[in-house]
């Protein structure tokens, strides 16, 4: 019988805050190991753990799980956040593969030089309001249902739900032309596994810090 | 009563490439619409074509799908090549991931301005033979099997062959030390779609030239 999840990750957002999140949204409760050193990183990949020598790595149903995007599309299936069939599974990668797009900005940002960063904020923010947002306010008025795809919660959702947020954190008045995507929001953080993933005390991680960005340049050598 | 799926980008291997492959593998017969020049992206931007606004986009069953990933996952799915339950999906994912990744640094070369080519020329050939190709060569003497994942053509294998050809063209003998990746090559080359399209005359596509590269800057502005 299996036990919990077990994320392995350095103690902030990076690539893993998707995986917690999909896994919070579904009301699976995880553990977590956390690299501080980079002789801890050097350990798990003499040990095998690491498929390509790279973290995330999420232990779960037996498998030691590599590559955030298998990890989340396994956790969507696993827990019927997938959609229903084939082309409902098509529309939620769209619109998750753009979403990861968009996230990618904001996971770099922090490794930026501090002379780089105010242009990418306006790159950042030029993005989401003008390619990104645009397409899921469409969505929703389009079809006028609660959720993205299939009138069901699904990983889209909390992908979206996470990528407001965040883009709320630098610009805070980045969903002011987007009334379809604040009702959205008030709707996903009240349901209530996202609900209990916003509380302090959860395993939601908080931005990243300048401890945290020299973590992790110094675990990985970058 | 669909038709063939229509691809649309530039006449090279690019994003679309691993499409063509898995298209080909499957024996789906497609056709292309090439962005020669900037209007061609103009013009398909301006139509709503592209969800993002962005290519690789393919017309497939009714959609016009766009993010190679979510492209990629559908025909995988589609035409049996996703293996037969969540957790062969999970293998043919990360497997993949890796190839992506590897496949991912190959692209760029000519991107790369003349002095960064041979350092990034090496990393990749360091990366290949050091993080990627073990795995691969490991899988296959661990089971035994032609097949990386549930003892069948999957898409993890079609990925895989795609990765090596384009690895070789990097370094001719790039895989001397992996005896067991030379025989599933040469095993994988010749199942007969695959066969079919490497063949001259398929759909398959050249290495990048310069007037090629050229051409990208000026499409897509960089």
């Amino acid at each position: 019988m299996p036990g919990k999840p077990r994320l392995t990750y350095f103690n902030g957002r990076g690539r893993m805050e998707p995986v917690r999140w999909l896994l919070a949204a579904a009301g699976v409760e995880f553990e977590e190991k956390f690299l501080e050193t980079r002789e801890q990183y050097e350990k798990l990949i003499k040990d095998g753990d690491l498929m390509f020598e790279q973290v995330p790595l999420v232990e779960i149903d037996g498998m030691k799980l590599v590559q955030t995007k298998a990890i989340l599309s396994y956790i969507a299936g696993r827990y019927n956040l997938y959609g229903k069939d084939l082309k409902e599974r098509a529309l939620i990668d769209m619109y998750v593969e753009g979403i990861t797009d968009l996230m990618q900005m904001i996971l770099m940002f922090p490794l930026l030089p501090p002379e780089a960063k105010e242009k990418n904020l306006e790159l950042i923010k030029e993005k989401a309001t003008n390619r990104y947002f645009p397409v899921f306010e469409k969505a929703l008025k389009q079809h006028g249902q609660d959720f993205l795809v299939g009138n069901k919660f699904s990983w889209a959702d909390v992908q979206l739900t996470e990528a407001i947020l965040a883009l709320e954190e630098k610009i805070p008045a980045v969903l002011s032309a987007f009334p379809q995507l604040q009702a959205f929001k008030t709707r996903m953080t009240n349901m209530p596994t996202i609900k209990k993933f916003l509380q302090p005390g959860s395993p939601r991680k908080p931005p990243p810090d300048e401890h945290y960005v020299q973590t992790v340049r110094k675990i990985l050598k970058i | 009563m669909a038709g063939k799926p229509k691809l649309h980008y530039t006449r090279g291997r690019g994003k679309m490439e691993s499409i063509r492959w898995l298209l080909a593998a499957a024996g789906v017969e497609f056709e292309e619409e090439f962005i020669e020049k900037k209007e061609d992206l103009e013009k398909i931007r301006n139509d709503g074509s592209l969800l993002f606004q962005q290519v690789p986009m393919v017309e497939i069953d009714g959609m016009k799908m766009v993010q190679t990933r979510a492209i990629l996952n559908y025909i995988a799915g589609k035409y049996n090549f996703y293996g037969k339950d969540l957790k062969e999906r999970a293998w043919i994912d990360m497997y993949v991931e890796g190839t992506t990744d590897l496949m991912g640094m190959i692209m760029i070369i000519p991107f790369q301005s003349a002095d960064t080519k041979d350092k990034h020329l090496a990393l990749i050939i360091e990366r290949a033979t050091t993080r990627y190709f073990p795995v691969y060569e490991k899988a296959l003497k661990d089971h035994g099997q032609d097949y990386l994942v549930g003892n069948k053509l999957s898409w993890a294998d079609i990925h895989l062959l795609e990765a090596i050809l384009m690895a070789e063209e990097c370094k001719a003998d790039i895989l001397s030390a992996f005896p067991l990746l030379q025989a599933f090559k040469g095993r994988i080359s010749n199942v007969p779609t695959i066969k079919k399209f490497l063949q001259p005359g398929s759909k398959r596509k050249p290495q990048p030239d310069e007037k090629y590269i050229a051409n990208v800057r000026k499409i897509f502005n960089f």
